[in-house]
């Protein structure tokens, strides 16, 4: 077992790196997780979040840099290490043909301090599922199992790569609730998504990941604050308009073009939306929807990489 | 040791759940065993313990596809990952899958003695101590070349396919189908580097020759020898993940693993004398059939 020395952070990654072959997926990831707080990656498909979260869960080797897990190391600290961690795995599943609570039993008795599968099929809403074969869930139920299997060795640190990822929204919400009480309980969770709602709604901090890089990180407040004073105004337009024309309008502090629609942050509205409406005018153009919002971590995304988080 | 068996319990509640596996584990030896004793050992009671000895075999050997198609199944559905975070170690894991399929396997095993006696009229149950230690043997044996097999294949259709190729010629070379000293003497020659055969051999001399445990000596060495390095090597070789790559170390530990079946055929074909038992069990079966088959010397 190898122990590190205690760190205030429960989790430290410093100058993380993997690659695959000759694709660079992480590329000197540094950040710090304190004990009790939901950390968020917040990045594209692709950007290198859950190989991040792969390294730290020990399931894949790193090819440099430091990673500490409540002070162990994933990779040498074997059996001890897995006693202090639950996770749930973007890509997983368990056999068909085993019982909800089979499972819940037989993963508990894997660790030497475990939780009774009781209390978590009520605290999951799966005890009239608790006789279900795995392959008779619905996507949610499996998702609420998922969970309940990762803290079933009661750990302290909680992955969750992507744990809503396919899931419609009522699911996703339930969800929430469900991370939102493991908040409320103190458990350091580090989450993976690509859900700019979710990280703003869970995450105490976040990092912003994009091509195997972080490349901001803070409270969503603060990451907002890039964008402060700022009003978000996304518009289509029947017929395409230069960016540079619409960056040109009153009030505009930034225009972008993403998704053939245009992201316009203004800082005085009401002159913008005029301005904005003769400039059309003049050009025999229309509007083909708009749309106003105080500005999200989408945005910071956006001025920072100039793409959308979906792309 | 208690995750594995853990898992072992799990596993057998899994198989019992399973259509497929009750087809292949139950169904699919009783058919084998009404063909074989209705109809090639005819109503020839003495030749009953000749060709249960196949049937037996055949369901020992079945662990084989059995095993590796579920390893891979697990590993590409992301099962096996999952697993992965527990404290179960991948020996456990593959013990587990072994000493499931052994004890599923016994009660097959058992039916097929019983149908060989009550239906069939066998006379006597040869040596039973014999009959178990080659069983217990011969399951870990091809349990864990199945295992290797799914771990250094990528794909289930690479799996099925080199399964298909080592399946053939443990049916149709070591005696198992067609009586060994039927087959081209070369034939044979290439029949003493199979662990199939040392089996196959195994049994037929517990059951036809009555022979002790101690007779069998080179028999259960070779699959004791054989069981423990393949056990060994589907340890090394084996993988949690379905898109890690077979690793040039766990090419080396696979091939690694036809050495003793090497030693063992260029011994036998030195020293050895399992052709000739084989053709003595052949040979003592009473064949009322008018059909007359000259054994090959």
């Amino acid at each position: 077992m190898v122990v590190y020395s205690m760190t205030a952070s429960i989790i430290d990654v410093h100058n993380l790196t993997k690659s695959y072959g000759q694709v660079q997926a992480i590329r000197g990831v540094s950040f710090s997780v304190q004990e009790g707080e939901v950390f968020g990656l917040l990045g594209p498909n692709g950007a290198g979040k859950t190989s991040t979260v792969e390294i730290l869960e020990g399931l894949r080797p790193a090819d440099g840099g430091i990673v500490s897990v409540c002070g162990l190391d994933p990779q040498a600290s074997g059996d001890a290490y897995k006693q202090e961690i639950g996770a749930v795995l973007q890509s997983t599943a368990l056999p068909e043909k085993i019982r909800v609570e089979e499972a819940l039993t037989m993963f508990g008795s894997f660790y030497g301090r475990h939780r009774e599968s009781e209390g978590l099929l009520r605290r999951f809403g799966l005890e009239e599922k608790r006789n279900a074969f795995y392959s008779q869930l619905s996507g949610g139920q499996k998702q609420r199992l998922a969970l309940a299997l990762s803290l079933v060795n009661d750990p302290r640190v909680l992955f969750l790569d992507e744990p809503t990822a396919g899931l419609d929204p009522q699911v996703r919400r339930e969800i929430y609730e469900i991370i939102s009480e493991l908040k409320r309980e103190k458990k350091t969770i580090l989450l993976t998504t690509h859900y700019i709602e979710e990280a703003e709604k869970l995450c105490d901090h976040v990092a912003i990941v994009d091509q195997g890089r972080v490349i901001a990180q803070g409270t969503p407040r603060e990451l907002k604050q890039r964008s402060a004073g700022t009003t978000r105004i996304e518009l289509r337009l029947v017929r395409p308009e230069p960016d540079e024309a619409l960056s040109r309008l009153e009030g505009v502090s930034d225009c972008r073009v993403a998704d053939g629609a245009y992201v316009i942050h203004s800082t005085r509205v009401p002159q913008t939306i005029v301005a904005l409406v003769k400039y059309l005018e003049a050009q025999g153009n229309e509007l083909s929807s708009l749309e106003i919002s105080s500005p999200s971590l989408e945005d910071v995304f956006l001025e920072l990489t100039g793409r959308r988080l979906r792309d | 040791m208690r995750n594995a068996w853990t898992m072992t319990k799990m596993r057998m509640r899994l198989a019992l759940r399973n259509r497929a596996f009750i087809f292949f584990s139950l169904v699919f030896p009783m058919l084998f065993l009404f063909l074989f004793l209705g109809l090639f050992a005819r109503s020839n009671t003495s030749a009953v313990p000749y060709f249960l000895a196949s049937v037996l075999a055949l369901t020992v050997m079945g662990s084989f596809w059995g095993l590796s198609v579920q390893l891979v199944t697990f590993r590409e559905q992301g099962i096996l990952r999952r697993f992965r975070l527990t404290p179960v170690s991948a020996g456990a894991m593959l013990a587990s899958s072994i000493l499931s399929n052994y004890i599923m396997t016994l009660p097959t095993v058992i039916i097929e003695f019983v149908v060989a006696r009550w239906i069939f009229h066998m006379v006597g149950w040869g040596n039973l101590w014999g009959i178990a230690l080659l069983v217990t043997l011969g399951t870990v044996t091809f349990a864990s070349l199945g295992l290797i097999v799914a771990s250094v294949t990528n794909t289930m259709q690479e799996t099925q396919m080199i399964n298909q190729i080592l399946w053939s010629a443990f049916l149709f070379l070591s005696g198992a189908t067609l009586p060994l000293p039927m087959l081209p003497a070369w034939i044979q020659h290439v029949a003493l580097f199979l662990p199939a055969t040392y089996l196959v051999t195994g049994l037929e001399r517990v059951l036809v020759g009555k022979v002790s445990a101690l007779q069998i000596g080179p028999e259960l060495l070779s699959l004791s020898v054989c069981a423990a390095i393949a056990f060994l090597v589907s340890q090394q070789v084996f993988r949690w993940e379905p898109e890690a790559k077979v690793s040039r170390r766990a090419k080396l530990w696979a091939a690694s693993a036809i050495i003793p079946f090497l030693l063992l055929g260029v011994w036998e074909s030195a020293e050895g004398n399992l052709r000739s038992t084989a053709r003595t069990d052949y040979l003592s079966t009473e064949r009322p059939s008018r059909i007359t088959i000259t054994p090959v010397k």
